[in-house]
């Protein structure tokens, strides 16, 4: 009854459109977007001459492998090497999806949960807080005491990073509250449940995908911390195996995968926020 | 629902008390409010800021409740949000994430009834936002929004719209066109029409009655009946009367809000 019995004369404050842009989309959804092939052109320009200079530099200096490999290097080593490190990143994103997934759902369900209730949120928030704060791979030691080798430390470790990202920030949109809208809601006999889904849902939709790319990053940097601490298999297994071997080229390559893969997971949520979430930008 | 002459007042408020419990304590915000409202007439309610005005709209709307006192619709009383009562809010309200169409098939989803697209082109029509279905809020003026938010309200064909400061926001020439809007879309509909407004030439040029609420706590101060012909031109708005009428309901406001000043009807002082 809180919500309901509010003095209305107090809403103009509390809500308008003005309130729904305080956290600011714009990172996510408005990169800079490229004008012309002008701009093609120096943008391919200044990558070639970073590469290109590099490859130069460490052939002038005569730079050894084992200190930094030649971009020629990494590049015949990614194509040669590739077949053997697929399964490897099989199994990252394996850990990946799994463990996001299950953080990511558990995230936002808390999110959702705790929001309405104020008084829970004041008792759970500082150990949510916790859990963003302490490095997860910190417990991957333990858990793989507890779990063995296999994929379960991992995924679990990759959850418990993920999740709190994901619930912190989704909390922060479920909080958003517009009286107008909901009173507007309301006025058509909106049940609870419909001004959930078609009010605070919606309008905590930016900050979710702000959570679910923090949370996915996140997620990735654990998954490959876990493995490069134990366990046969994974990206992270191969960056400790390849730099134990001194094979430079193979471990950039890996490096320029696990890039590769931060990128796409950007451009994911970018997308998703600029179909999903523009009218906030 | 019987429309035409019938006795009964469309809309009874009796006895309408609101008290909130506030942090520093109670807090009477409307007191013994009572007031009726016939079949397709528009009655606005004027009165000096934080007199409860819209307190005493939600509660006729059912979005809150009262603390002593009753709201009645055809003799019914309202206890919560109902399909008969409309009701447009000062900011347009529109949700951002959805485009002009399903914006107003808002209230159609939250119901579950099929929109009646008939009803709702013709009104798009004649407030001048034929074709902009696909438009999203941001794209729309604030005029083009607020009359968005009108249709929206109409759309469901509610017997009773109410309206609490709808044109506030606006500026003084599209409210002035907004105004000509409602009566020219009451005219057609005979909606029964409550409104809230902090200006006074807009009540006189809309309403069969203002309503004048005394400072906080609200109670019914005073009620003038406004006689002027619709639709009410240029020539009606300038004449003496509504001068007259304007002057008279302005000292009212303002002679209980400063009546610490020695002459207050003699300070014509805007109500903002």
């Amino acid at each position: 009854m809180s919500e309901t019995d509010a003095i209305p004369e107090f809403k103009k404050s509390a809500g308008g459109d003005s309130e729904v842009g305080i956290t600011n989309m714009s990172a996510l959804t408005s990169g800079p977007g490229i004008k012309s092939m002008g701009e093609v052109l120096a943008i391919v320009l200044v990558a070639v001459v970073i590469i290109g200079g590099t490859e130069l530099l460490l052939n002038i200096f005569a730079v050894p492998q084992y200190v930094l490999p030649k971009p020629s290097e990494i590049a015949v080593a990614l194509v040669t090497d590739f077949p053997f490190i697929l399964p490897h990143l099989g199994h990252t994103l394996v850990e990946l999806f799994v463990g996001f997934g299950i953080g990511a759902v558990v995230g936002l369900i808390l999110a959702a949960v705790i929001t309405q209730f104020p008084f829970a949120e004041k008792i759970i928030t500082p150990y949510i807080l916790l859990l963003v704060t302490t490095p997860m791979l910190a417990l991957v030691p333990l858990l793989i005491l507890r779990f063995g080798f296999g994929y379960e430390p991992r995924i679990i470790a990759v959850a418990l990073a993920a999740g709190p990202m994901v619930m912190i920030n989704a909390a922060t949109g479920f909080r958003r509250v517009d009286r107008g809208k909901i009173a507007l809601a309301r006025s058509y006999g909106a049940s609870t449940l419909q001004i959930f889904w078609k009010v605070r849902a919606p309008m905590a939709l930016p900050m979710i995908f702000v959570g679910l790319m923090v949370g996915s990053i996140f997620g990735l940097l654990t998954a490959v911390g876990a493995e490069m601490v134990g366990g046969g298999f994974g990206l992270g297994n191969r960056l400790t195996s390849y730099s134990s071997m001194i094979q430079m080229p193979q471990f950039f390559a890996v490096v320029l995968i696990l890039s590769i893969l931060g990128i796409l997971i950007y451009v994911l949520f970018f997308l998703l926020g600029k179909k999903y979430a523009s009218w906030e930008a | 629902m019987t429309a035409g002459d019938s006795k009964q007042p469309k809309l009874r408020v009796r006895g309408a008390t609101k008290v909130y419990n506030t942090r520093s304590g109670d807090l009477l915000a409307i007191d013994r409010c009572s007031l009726d409202v016939m079949d397709g007439e528009i009655v606005s309610i004027v009165g000096p800021s934080g007199c409860g005005k819209t307190t005493l709209l939600w509660s006729m709307s059912g979005l809150h409740g009262l603390t002593s006192g009753e709201v009645l619709l055809d003799g019914k009383p309202v206890t919560g949000p109902n399909p008969e009562i409309g009701m447009v809010f000062q900011e347009a309200n529109l949700l951002p994430w959805r485009n002009l169409d399903a914006n107003i098939n808002f209230p159609f989803e939250i119901k579950g009834t099929k929109p009646d697209r008939v009803w709702i082109d013709e009104l798009l029509n004649r407030v001048g936002l034929e074709g902009f279905g696909g438009r999203f809020p941001r794209e729309l003026s604030g005029g083009m929004q607020q009359r968005a938010a009108l249709v929206r309200a109409l759309s469901y064909k509610p017997s009773v719209l109410l309206m609490d400061e709808p044109f506030g926001a606006l500026d003084a020439f599209t409210r002035e066109e907004m105004n000509r809007l409602v009566e020219e879309i009451w005219l057609d509909t005979r909606t029964t029409i409550v409104l809230i407004t902090h200006s006074i030439e807009e009540a006189i040029f809309l309403s069969d009655r203002v309503v004048v609420m005394s400072p906080r706590p609200g109670r019914v101060a005073n009620i003038h009946e406004v006689p002027f012909p619709r639709p009410r031109s240029l020539e009606i708005m300038s004449t003496k009367e509504v001068f007259d009428l304007t002057n008279a309901i302005k000292a009212e406001i303002v002679g209980t809000q400063q009546s610490r000043f020695p002459s207050a009807s003699a300070q014509p002082a805007q109500v903002a």
